[in-house]
């Protein structure tokens, strides 16, 4: 049989129990695996162990970062508001004082105005006064005219001192009424 | 003859050798089912068991290699 | 069915064999075998993922990165869920058996490979290790006391002993299946393998069938390769924390 012929041509049937090829295993095996395990103790471990935790650190640090950036942003805002209140604030303090300036400058102009209008006043009643007793002064001299011209000519002899009297006594008596 | 009796019975005891896989099949068939029907009443402990999972199968299992290599054994080596 | 002379002629353990690599039919202990060619592919995939992967050290990831840090990541876990805090520093060690089970496991499943774990030689050495390891581990850390472990304190008086005869058996039984159960698990999917693409060659028309068969295998047997190299250094882990904690 094919297997009879097997097991003449390679010693046992089975090449795992083909005793004369256990050194030769063992020999490459533990070449092997003492090589496997200086590269990977060596090399491999050591730089991948490093990125996990390199990784892990980053990843904290950056979270860490993060909180500390929203208090910051945080903080900022407050400081935005408060900033913004305070503007406020002062913005309707100067308009209060703009508006109290303003008060006060208008009070002065008013007042210089209403002294100006009252002197304007004053001044145009005593020149309406003088211009009334010229007129008045005008009246009395053109009246003695008037009668003086009118006596001339009713023919009768005007007595010059008679006539202004009387005149000047109904003028008198005019201004009083 | 007397060659071809052995080798006569070294066959037929590797194939009843075969007979153990069931076994461990049966075995396999057991552990992974229980594992199953409790991972279905408790799935968030699950995923914590699948490690005694893959023991249990592969001690099960070892038997129906034992009994594998007893069939290789009798068809190869005897 | 087949044309009779050739039939089924399939040797599913011939794959499996150590040959020289450069000539010659003796094997000794230095010779460069395809054990040492395959071994060496092990040793620049782990260095391509780990090393070249990693070589960036970028904050952000690349893909090659991410690969080596969740491999990372992966172990660590482990290591720290199923063997506790203090055996983080026995982490490098358990890093360099996964990924060379891992890598030694999948590079197998290339066409015409040869797997190096599907050899007991091998797995016998890596799990020897491991229980030699973690027996004298035990011993240096709890002296005497570390025997408490088959000490079985919670059980009735009467049955400690046999709880004790059966718990020194199962411990010494650990590195037979440890080993065995990876060097099965490798040798036998790969063995169905051959022996289903062997019937590919003579079934004739029905060639269809058996590859479609030995596909859906390979598929399985990627499955199986990455769950041994899990399951390997899980066990490698449960073993540890027996040493550092004997106590039940």
């Amino acid at each position: 049989m094919d297997t009879d012929a097997n097991a003449a041509a390679n010693g046992p049937g089975m090449p795992q129990l083909d005793f004369a090829t256990f050194p030769n295993q063992i020999f490459w095996l533990v070449v092997t695996v003492v090589i496997i395990y200086l590269i990977l103790s060596r090399v491999a471990l050591p730089r991948i162990g490093a990125v996990l935790a390199e990784r892990r650190g980053t990843i904290t640090n950056d979270i860490a970062r993060a909180e500390e950036l929203k208090l910051k942003a945080e903080a900022a805002a407050a400081a935005h508001d408060k900033a913004l209140a305070d503007a406020r604030a002062e913005a309707s303090k100067i308009v209060e004082k703009a508006k109290a300036e303003m008060q006060a400058e208008l009070d002065v102009a008013l007042q210089k105005a209403d002294a100006e209008i009252a002197a304007r006043t004053a001044e145009s009643e005593a020149r309406i006064a003088e211009i009334r007793a010229s007129a008045a002064e005008a009246v009395e001299v053109v009246a003695k005219d008037t009668v003086h011209e009118l006596l001339g000519a009713l023919g009768q002899k005007s007595d010059g001192r008679s006539v202004n009297a009387a005149v000047s006594a109904r003028i008198k008596q005019g201004d009083a009424a | 003859m007397e060659g071809e009796l052995v080798q006569m019975g070294a066959y037929i005891g590797a194939g009843l050798a075969c007979l153990g896989m069931g076994g461990a099949g049966i075995g396999v068939g057991h552990v992974a089912g229980n594992y199953l029907a409790g991972a279905l009443r408790n799935p968030s402990a699950a995923p914590g068991q699948t490690a005694f999972l893959f023991i249990g199968i592969a001690f099960a299992e070892a038997l129906g290699i034992f009994s594998f290599l007893v069939a290789l054994l009798l068809m190869f080596a005897v | 069915m087949a044309d009779g002379t050739s039939g089924f002629n399939i040797k599913p353990m011939d794959q499996f064999t150590v040959k020289p690599l450069f000539g010659g039919d003796v094997v000794h202990w230095y010779t460069p075998t395809n054990v040492t060619l395959w071994m060496a592919l092990t040793v620049l995939a782990v260095t391509a993922l780990m090393v070249w992967g990693s070589r960036g050290r970028a904050l952000v990831p690349t893909r090659g990165q991410s690969l080596a840090e969740m491999t990372y990541g992966f172990i660590y876990k482990m290591v720290e869920d199923v063997a506790g805090r203090d055996a983080v520093r026995f982490f490098p060690y358990i890093m360099t058996i996964f990924v060379f089970v891992f890598f030694a496991n999948v590079l197998g499943l290339i066409p015409f490979a040869f797997t190096t774990t599907s050899h007991i030689a091998v797995t016998a050495v890596l799990a020897l290790a491991v229980f030699l390891t973690v027996t004298a581990l035990g011993f240096i850390l709890h002296g005497a006391s570390f025997l408490k472990l088959f000490w079985v304190s919670s059980a009735p008086l009467p049955l400690r002993p046999v709880l004790a005869l059966i718990e020194v058996i199962s411990y010494f039984v650990r590195p037979v299946s440890h080993s065995i159960r990876l060097a099965g698990a490798m040798m036998a999917g790969h063995a169905v393998a051959k022996v289903f693409a062997g019937f590919a060659a003579g079934v004739g028309a029905a060639f269809f069938v058996p590859i479609l068969a030995v596909t859906a295998l390979y598929a399985l047997e990627l499955l199986v390769a990455v769950i041994q190299a899990y399951v390997f250094t899980i066990l490698t882990c449960v073993y540890l924390k027996d040493a550092l904690h004997p106590a039940h």
